[in-house]
């Protein structure tokens, strides 16, 4: 029996129906106790665990006494997507990990109070943050995702004058266009977007920089430049037969369901991949009509890079998991989908990751029927990038090449950071890179 | 921003969270410590002549817990503070060059006039901003005349604070007050005689914490016995609050609350009550210099939320709600009302309305409680058990 108390959810019929919210978030009554269950341990252990450097402890003593906005600006001055984080980080893995309660029964549900002071500061409405005094200096920031907005926000807050280029319709990334809205809704998104641009940040959307402006435009403009560009929305295995109707790439897909325009999905329908994305997608394909979902994993639990969390949350949905087996190809009927010929697996010698290399099992070859098969084996950076930005070196992997310290690119002036550069991590690292940048390129604008 | 600042007989705090006099501020190294931390003032650890001998004994501190929560109550056999006047001065003079905006008082303690005045001398000369005298330690000093015999006694605290009160040409004069007196409006009032500026409610209570049920002897074991202490912390919370709210209605003279406030809510309630200076000890020793963060960022936010621009406007707003019992509404009828949808059917509150109030409550098939109008007397014993905020309210009754 666990001592943390465990959020309301919708029941499992409202789940599957809808892009709700699964989670509430605690009442006061859970709160409350959760909080006085903290030990406010000096140098406390959780705040080095969060990797944006939250003061836990200072918010969980506020959050004890009622101060509940006090507690949230405290959380809001170090993460400007503090309500969005409160829902998304893994915070079993980071804050919570070193919690010195769990030496005593459970570590705190950190994440879970988290979420509460955010949902009381929601309810208020957050308190925008002022302009700093105008320095004259202006910075471009190039994808209006959490690390470009987190940074476009400091350096407005400073008094520099800030503009955002946005290749989607709306500000946010995927805050908007990959986390779906069943675990992040839209509008705590947008009212945490309203609060970055509050110190009078500009947004341009609908331009895509290489397209509708060049980078050497926005060099020749501008004074720094941030470029947080996320990655792709195309994955990256390539399995023949991947063009037919009926297979999908899961950013592809997420992306419409973010827009509403997710295919209307039907019959048994197979996730590839074992991230986040997967599963993601997988509980998203329920929700857009799929009879089954099964997750093809060419490892076992145990290496799947998804968290615990996100695997609990699609099992009680009833995804179902088939571990230990590789796609080849997608098998074709009547010119559209019906089903992956697949090969099952053995864990062999540890790769380059440390994990298992996942070996072929000879004649074990097997066809898997599905009417869809959505690919979701991991993002890649954009391939464009190379091309527009054309000077900014780049790792082999097509990442963004930078200095850790400071986050600067190969071309003085120009910075990077968020998924563009790391490969795809978390929301807060995201946030935590933004802030970076911003106090590297406030350095470089007052050199 | 709101302002913190608060007048306490004629002296400027900062913001009024102010250590009280303790462990905690028995070195000008702590005390420098708490004003960086941002408290507004100190009043130092309780001093006297170099003549009056302070012999101390160890165990001196012993808690009492809440089931699993930590020290509801501090008792402590501590007495006044080892070191003397003359190093006491040494500490008023160099946190006054370093902290001229914050607050330094001192503590006193004497057995005769002489040595009540020569402190008052000293420590003006040093520099304090304020004399707080302690008529109030009801453990150690009473078997020497001193402490509580004298608070529980108006004539003798007339006396000896018009003593001091004589002696200070400069500073306010505040005397510490005991609870354990019949009438603590009593002896208010005879500080008020006395020409002294203010009070400060309440010292501790005295108290014996505990036994240990193996050896038999109580708590703090001090090789081999014990003895009875002074009692602090939240439990002894809503004695201080009555007594502060009773001088406030009574006798017009500004007070230092004092009495087991941990957080910023506690203190709003003092404010509301007529207090206009903090005091805290317990908490600090418990939790440190550091939560004064929480008390001024809590009593902040509290006030931008009630679109209060500065403290004052708390200070003795709840005092006319308080009256004697006999003007108490007779008409006034409420009854217990359960709330379906939040209700987890612990049915804690079915016990106790059964057992300790009047069986008005019975249970459902799916043992949800409903109450019986014709038995429900409104008495609230169900909404204090309730685990679920807000689950069980008291509701105006139609007449």
């Amino acid at each position: 029996m666990s001592v943390r108390p465990r959020m309301k959810e919708l029941s499992d019929e409202e789940r599957k129906s809808g892009f709700d919210e699964v989670e509430k978030g605690l009442a006061l009554h859970q709160a409350l106790p959760e909080a006085s269950r903290c030990l406010f341990c000096h140098d406390a252990p959780c705040v080095s665990g969060c990797v944006a450097g939250i003061d836990v402890v200072g918010f969980i003593r506020r959050l004890k006494t009622r101060n509940f906005i006090g507690a949230a600006r405290l959380a809001r001055e170090a993460n400007v997507f503090s309500a969005v984080c409160a829902r998304v980080c893994p915070s079993e893995e980071q804050c919570e990990r070193p919690c010195s309660s769990t030496n005593l029964a459970e570590p705190i549900a950190i994440g879970a109070l988290h979420r509460f002071i955010t949902d009381e500061e929601l309810k208020r409405g957050i308190r925008p943050r002022q302009a700093g005094t105008p320095t004259g200096k202006k910075v471009a920031v190039i994808g209006a995702g959490p690390a470009g907005l987190t940074c476009a926000h400091e350096l407005a807050a400073q008094g520099h004058e800030v503009t955002v280029y946005e290749a989607e319709d709306e500000p946010g990334g995927l805050m908007i266009y990959g986390i779906p809205r069943y675990r992040l809704p839209r509008e705590v998104v947008n009212k945490e977007i309203e609060y970055a641009l509050s110190p009078g940040v500009n947004v341009k959307t609908g331009v895509r920089v290489g397209k509708d402006i060049s980078f050497d435009e926005i060099k020749k403009d501008y004074d720094a430049v941030f470029i947080g560009i996320g990655l792709g929305y195309r994955t990256q295995a390539d399995i023949p037969g991947h063009d037919l109707p009926g297979a999908l790439d899961a950013g592809e897909f997420l992306r419409l369901a973010a827009l509403g325009e997710a295919p209307r999905l039907s019959g048994d329908v197979a996730v590839i991949g074992g991230g986040n994305v997967a599963m993601d997608a997988a509980c998203t394909a329920i929700r857009a009509g799929a009879d089954k979902v099964i997750v093809l994993y060419r490892r076992t639990e145990e290496e799947m890079p998804a968290w615990k969390r996100e695997i609990e949350f699609a099992r009680k949905e009833g995804v179902e998991f088939r571990y230990l087996v590789a796609p080849l190809r997608f098998v074709e009927t009547d010119g559209k989908l019906a089903g992956i010929e697949c090969v099952s697996t053995k864990l062999g010698e540890p790769d380059s990751s440390g994990r298992p290399r996942p070996e072929a099992v000879p004649g074990s070859e097997h066809v898997v029927d599905v009417s869809y098969a959505i690919l979701a084996t991991g993002q890649a950076p954009w391939p464009e990038a190379k091309e527009v930005f054309s000077g900014i070196e780049l790792n082999p992997s097509g990442t963004v090449k930078v200095e850790p310290d400071t986050l600067a690119t190969s071309v003085e002036g120009v910075f990077a950071g968020g998924d563009a550069v790391n490969g795809g991590k978390t929301v807060v690292q995201a946030v935590t890179d933004g802030k970076l940048a911003a106090k590297s390129i406030n350095d470089f604008l007052s050199k | 921003m709101v302002d913190l600042s608060l007048e306490f007989c004629g002296v400027k705090f900062p913001n009024p969270f102010t250590l009280a006099a303790a462990p905690t501020t028995d070195s000008a190294e702590m005390v420098a410590r708490a004003f960086e931390a941002g408290w507004g003032g100190a009043i130092l650890k309780t001093t006297s002549v170099e003549t009056e001998e302070v012999s101390l004994v160890y165990p001196m501190m012993s808690g009492i817990d809440l089931e699993d929560k930590k020290l509801m109550g501090l008792q402590n056999i501590d007495l006044i503070s080892e070191r003397h006047i003359d190093e006491v001065e040494k500490d008023v003079k160099a946190l006054k060059k370093e902290f001229p905006d914050k607050v330094v008082a001192a503590s006193i303690m004497g057995s005769k006039k002489e040595d009540w005045q020569e402190l008052v001398r000293r420590l003006e000369a040093a520099g304090v901003d304020l004399i707080e005298c302690s008529f109030s330690c009801p453990h150690g000093m009473p078997e020497r005349g001193m402490g509580s015999t004298i608070g529980q006694d108006p004539e003798l605290t007339e006396r000896t604070a018009r003593w001091v009160k004589e002696a200070a040409t400069r500073v306010p004069v505040v005397i510490k007050l005991t609870p354990q007196i019949a009438d603590i409006t009593a002896a208010a009032a005879a500080v008020k005689r006395s020409g002294a500026d203010g009070v400060c409610a309440i010292n501790t209570l005295k108290s014996l914490i505990g036994v240990d049920l193996d050896t038999f002897i109580p708590y703090p074991n001090v090789g081999g016995f014990s003895t009875y202490g002074g009692y602090s912390g939240p439990a002894i919370k809503p004695v201080a609050l009555r007594c502060v709210a009773e001088i406030a209605k009574a006798v017009d003279i500004p007070i230092a609350a004092v009495g087991g406030i941990s957080t910023w809510r506690d203190a709003v309630e003092f404010l509301l009550v007529g207090a206009t200076n903090i005091q805290i000890c317990t908490a600090v020793m418990h939790h440190g210099f550091r939560i004064i963060e929480d008390l001024i960022d809590g009593l902040s936010v509290y006030l931008e939320e009630k679109g209060m621009s500065s403290v004052k406007e708390l200070v003795g707003k709840s005092l006319p709600f308080i009256v004697d019992h006999s003007v108490l509404s007779r008409a006034y009828k409420v009854i217990s009302n359960v709330n379906r949808e939040t209700c987890i059917k612990c049915d804690v509150c079915y016990i106790a309305c059964r057992d300790g109030a009047h069986q008005a409550i019975e249970l459902d098939e799916d043992r949800f409680p409903i109450i019986l109008e014709d038995k429900c007397k409104g008495c609230g014993m169900c909404e204090t058990v309730c685990p679920v905020e807000g689950c069980i309210t008291l509701i105006p009754r139609e007449s």
